[in-house]
């Protein structure tokens, strides 16, 4: 359903993402890993459209959206967290996730507080629903991040690092609920570098480095791919 | 469980809050029949100065748009209305056409204008405002720094002129406080807010950054264009180094700081502080500013949310009806 061909970005000489083919069918769980600099948020931000392609095209349920910017995109059904959670300071978490579900969403306003009540709920917020986004810690403002990208009605959701920083018990509970966000329909995707957490939701692993896939499939199998071992590990394990 | 959650908007303060606000507005409307010509054309000044305040928080405050060019519209406004009446157009329906005018000369600006940001957006009004100073003064029928008067006004004898531009500045602050409190409450005022607090994470929850900006931009800007025209028709000598003057922005800075930046009540109790304080020492010539300027100084260091916005940090009370609470039925 989400589809990139030939995606580049160049930020000046650099080549942050090299001709990637990528695609996630509806319902699937994708993962992405890949050494820091491999271009994995690079190739996110250019589905999401926060990056305008340098070259190639990005597609959404058969439709280009290579020029389409990243609200309408989310509009569209492309929601997506990022790494370092940006919360809307000084708006209440409601408030937060209510922007989200009114804007992406497209919601009436009725339609739209049930749909922010439901995604705090989801994602374990509706409690800290009157705080202000401010005084939220990590966890919470990861959750808010899940919850506001959600709000959107997304088809797919890209997740970048959701995990990264959290203790294990802490992550544990953010995959309890993307487990539930996949039984609801969604597709993800995932980037990730704590494997034994995204190895509990995905189907199939993408790996990249330095700007190209190489090499892609069932987890285990993507694991095991020599070039997979000598971008971790270096040159001569394998 | 989410049946047993529901959101709250208006609360008992609130309501008081807007009925209160509405029998002040009625009882001020009678205000030329008994407040005399003195506290007739000062309270005038002040329904001038809370639309200024209101229309730089509205920017600032809840649309991240720090500028400090606002003397443009401010001066635009007030020469739309010298050009109109020149024209042969009567006053006081110049008047209020001059902030539609600028309106859509604001949106014909915004796409350069909103392109900038954060200090380069401040700096940049400034060069408009400075830009727009200039043209002017080659107008010939201003004659540069000469400036013209509003002729036609004459025609008005003092107490009548001075109810009416009374009455005008009453209407034009009620209905651009209406306008603000109805945007904001929209659900446009939480994507304002968004884009404020991080702009692209609100382009990644699909708000349209730029619309939105717009509006916010097009709205201060007829505003300051309302309260340019106003003020002229209390002055009724258009000079346009007076009119064009960066004071103008530093006041509404200064009663938006002082009041509270980004609450709906701030910039109002500012406006009333700012009214105050020059009513007793405005007379005191140089230590009067010296006096302002300390003063801004003090809020910004030690009140950073000023007035009101450390009484809601404090207190949590909101007067005014444009959040969102989520109760729970236990």
């Amino acid at each position: 359903m989400l589809t990139a061909t030939g995606a580049t970005k160049r930020f000046g000489n650099f080549i942050a993402v090299d001709r990637v083919d990528f695609a996630v069918s509806r319902n699937e769980a994708v993962g992405i890993v890949g050494p820091n600099g491999a271009g994995k948020t690079t190739l996110l931000n250019l589905l999401a459209g926060t990056y305008p392609l340098s070259a190639g095209s990005v597609s959404l349920d058969g439709l280009d959206v290579s020029r389409t910017d990243a609200a309408a995109r989310c509009r569209m059904g492309i929601g997506r967290s990022h790494q370092v959670p940006r919360p809307f300071v000084d708006m209440t978490v409601f408030e937060n996730v209510f922007v989200a579900a009114s804007s992406g969403g497209s919601c009436t306003r009725a339609e739209g507080y049930k749909a922010s009540i439901a995604s705090l709920d989801l994602c374990g917020m509706l409690s800290n629903a009157n705080r202000t986004a401010a005084t939220l810690g990590l966890l919470d403002r990861k959750r808010l991040e899940l919850a506001r990208a959600l709000a959107t009605n997304p088809k797919v959701l890209l997740l970048d690092e959701i995990g990264a920083g959290l203790t294990d018990a802490e992550a544990s509970e953010l995959v309890t609920i993307i487990l539930q966000l996949r039984a609801t329909g969604i597709t993800i995707v995932w980037i990730e570098h704590i494997l034994h957490v995204l190895l509990q939701v995905i189907d199939r692993l993408v790996c990249m480095d330095s700007g190209v896939v190489i090499a892609q499939g069932k987890p285990e199998e993507a694991l095991a791919h020599p070039a997979v071992i000598e971008a971790y590990l270096g040159s001569g394990v394998a | 469980m989410t049946d047993a959650v529901w959101v709250r908007r208006w609360s008992s303060v609130s309501i008081i809050t807007i009925v209160g606000l509405a029998g002040i507005i009625a009882i001020l409307a009678f205000g030329p029949l008994f407040l005399g010509s003195y506290w007739t054309s000062r309270l005038t000044t002040l329904f001038i100065y809370i639309i200024l305040a209101v229309m730089w928080n509205a920017l600032a405050g809840y649309a991240g748009l720090v500028s400090v060019g606002q003397q443009a519209f401010f001066g635009l406004g007030a020469y739309v209305v010298i050009r109109l009446s020149d024209a042969g157009m009567p006053v006081y329906p110049a008047i209020a056409l001059a902030p539609v005018i600028i309106a859509v000369l604001a949106l014909v600006l915004s796409p350069l204008a909103l392109r900038l940001r954060g200090g380069e957006f401040a700096i940049g009004m400034w060069v408009f405002a400075e830009l727009a100073h200039l043209l002017v003064n080659l107008d010939s029928l201003i004659q540069g720094e000469t400036g013209r008067s509003l002729i036609a006004l004459s025609a008005f004898a003092p107490d009548v002129r001075r109810a009416n531009n009374y009455w005008f500045a009453l209407g034009a602050m009620t209905i651009f406080l209406a306008l603000v409190f109805v945007l904001l409450r929209s659900r446009m005022g939480a994507s304002v807010q968004a884009i404020r607090d991080n702009e692209e994470a609100a382009a990644s929850v699909g708000v349209r950054v730029m619309a939105t900006k717009r509006t916010i931009f097009v709205l201060a800007a007829a505003g300051c264009a309302a309260a340019g025209a106003l003020t002229l028709s209390t002055l009724i000598t258009f000079q346009p180094k007076t009119f064009f003057s960066v004071q103008w922005t530093a006041y509404m800075i200064f009663m938006t700081l002082v009041g509270g930046l980004g609450t709906f009540e701030g910039p109002i109790i500012g406006a009333i502080v700012f009214f105050i304080v020059e009513s007793l020492f405005g007379s005191s010539g140089v230590w009067y500013l010296i006096a302002l300027g300390a003063s801004a100084l003090v809020f910004s260091l030690w009140i950073p949310r000023g007035i009101w916005g450390t009484i809601t940090a404090r207190s949590g009370i909101q007067l005014m009806p444009i959040g969102y609470r989520l109760l729970f039925r236990k």
